[in-house]
């Protein structure tokens, strides 16, 4: 069994996650459709380590988790408060 | 004639001729590159030979041929899919298939079975009726049947009510079919081959080279090699050498797992699938169950298989073929799946002049090796795009034409 840690609830199984995707900044809604397009389907889809969206689904947490997509590592998680201390959106 | 056969079988002297011409150097110039020696590869250069007469051709692989996910998919062919796009896509795969033993000179094992999408819910009855009238529309054999049926044609599955998710009915498709999956990579490549095109495994392709927006060869561990043109077929690393090339694509990589049982005698004729259970099954030749479901959940660029796969796929599989409980897991083992946000593929011309793309295969490419390889080489020859791969072109993500076949492709098969 895999174990994440989330930000609110601790160390839980990874059945009880659900993963959303990269976290990536929304585009301004005066930008073109292409912008608009690749914002919403087109993917960095990166071999490495990743800056992460996931959900804890029994208590609809929503939080940030760096990952690394070779080796199915989990390296940190942080709530978003702290994660968007360090990088601003 | 049973003369001939006699003389040819005591006859000392056969001419052994080598299943595969292989050419160890590697030339510095080719017509085409075709990146990724699996069965879509290896089929587009087969038709690029026998069809459109080029025969200067590499096909580079980093691996070896048809070790991808060619050599780990559960070999599922079915032209069932829900938008007319799709139908009429597979349908032509399916016709193709059914000569390919002939057309290759190689015993495919292309064997129908038949091909249940089970309903548990209305809802799941509903996209099994919306399928089965575009199926027929278009010429494809398919109808809904209830759940006394379902238990005629497949005797040994559950159908009882006293389970969690009683089976309604389901969405059934006779010319549903199983194929040797090795067979059909080795017989593209060997008549490829034997036309002159040349495959090059242990080949990584590293960078694509480019004049301008032109790509006009590739870089490779084996050193640099110019080409007219450069096609990439690499399933779940689509992403990665498409950004060689300078484009991104709508592709999330996710690992699919799939799991063989022990060999038994032949108990399952059909090929049996649950949309809302995520399980598929068939029995292979050799007796062994093959079974799958969706894709993990969570992106991955690693083919590691999981207890969790196991375990979820089990407790449904068990519910619908309660004697299953007596057979042990033989191996189990995962691909890397190269999903769109449609469910359906990205073929054809890209951002870059003479670069072409075959990819967002996900966990369904393999029923379409034939069409994707008959298609790509007329689109790789011609530098037009064909009209029954207009709909899957790159740039409908940004005109919003997405193909929606996520109601009959997110089991993945
Ligand atoms: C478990 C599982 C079950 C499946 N079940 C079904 C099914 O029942 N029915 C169905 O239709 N489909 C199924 N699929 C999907 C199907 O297997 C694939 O869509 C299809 O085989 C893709 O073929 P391909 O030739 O494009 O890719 P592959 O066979 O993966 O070939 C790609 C090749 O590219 C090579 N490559 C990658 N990067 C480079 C590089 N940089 N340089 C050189 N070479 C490179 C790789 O080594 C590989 O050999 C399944 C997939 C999996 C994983």
């Amino acid at each position: 069994m895999k174990i994440m840690n989330c930000p609110l609830n601790g160390p839980r199984n990874i059945q009880e996650f659900v993963w959303i995707g990269d976290v990536k900044r929304t585009p301004d809604p005066s930008c073109t459709d292409r912008e608009w397009t690749d914002y919403l389907f087109i993917e960095d889809n990166l071999a490495g380590e990743v800056d992460e969206w996931w959900v804890h689904a029994p208590s609809n947490n929503w939080f940030i988790a760096r990952r690394n997509r070779l080796t199915d590592e989990i390296l940190w998680t942080k709530s978003p408060a702290e994660y968007f201390a360090d990088h601003a959106p | 004639m049973p003369f001939a056969l006699l003389k040819y079988g005591l006859n000392p002297r056969h001419r052994d001729a080598p299943q595969f011409r292989w050419h160890p150097e590697l030339k510095r110039n080719y017509d085409i590159v075709i990146i990724g020696a699996g069965g879509h590869g290896l089929a587009t250069a087969y038709y690029l030979a026998s069809r459109h007469g080029i025969t200067n051709i590499a096909v580079l692989d980093k691996a070896w041929m048809g070790g991808g996910n060619t050599a780990r998919n559960t070999t599922i062919i079915r032209a069932n899919y829900l938008t007319p796009e799709g139908v009429a896509f597979y349908k032509e795969s399916v016709e193709l298939f059914r000569g390919l033993s002939e057309e290759l000179d190689i015993n495919i094992m292309y064997s129908e079975r038949g091909h249940f999408t089970l309903a548990h819910t209305d809802a799941a009855m509903r996209t099994a009726r919306w399928r089965a009238e575009v199926n027929k529309h278009l010429g494809v054999d398919s109808e809904v049947i209830d759940a006394d049926e379902v238990a005629r044609l497949c005797p040994v599955m559950n159908v009882s009510d006293k389970v969690r998710y009683p089976i309604l009915g389901a969405l059934y498709h006779p010319p549903g079919a199983l194929a040797r999956h090795d067979a059909v990579a080795w017989g593209y490549a060997k008549g490829a081959m034997a036309r002159g095109v040349e495959v090059h495994p242990g080949t990584e392709v590293t960078g694509i080279l480019k004049e301008g927006d032109r790509a006009v060869g590739v870089e490779t561990t084996r050193g640099t090699i110019y080409a007219g043109k450069v096609m990439q077929a690499v399933a779940g690393s689509s992403s990665r050498v498409s950004a060689l090339a300078g484009f991104r694509l709508p592709i999330k990589t996710i690992p699919l797992q799939a799991c063989v049982s022990e060999p038994v005698k032949p108990i399952l004729d059909q090929i049996v699938v649950s949309g809302s259970l995520h399980v598929y099954i068939s029995q292979s030749a050799r007796g062994e169950m093959v079974m799958g479901g969706a894709t993990d959940p969570y992106g991955l660029y690693s083919a590691r298989s999981t207890l969790d796969f196991k375990e979820g796929l089990m407790a449904h599989m068990l519910e619908l073929f309660p004697f299953m409980a007596e057979l042990r897991v033989l191996r189990q083992w995962a691909g890397l799946a190269d999903m769109t946000p449609d469910f359906s593929p990205i073929m054809g011309l890209t951002p870059i002049r003479g670069y072409y793309v075959d990819s967002g295969w996900g966990t369904w490419g393999f029923k379409a090796t034939p069409v994707c390889g008959f298609r790509m080489a007329e689109c790789v020859a011609t530098g037009r795009q064909p009209d029954l791969l207009k709909p899957f072109a790159l740039d409908r993500f940004h005109s919003f034409d997405l193909v929606g076949e996520k109601g009959a492709a997110s089991v993945g098969h």
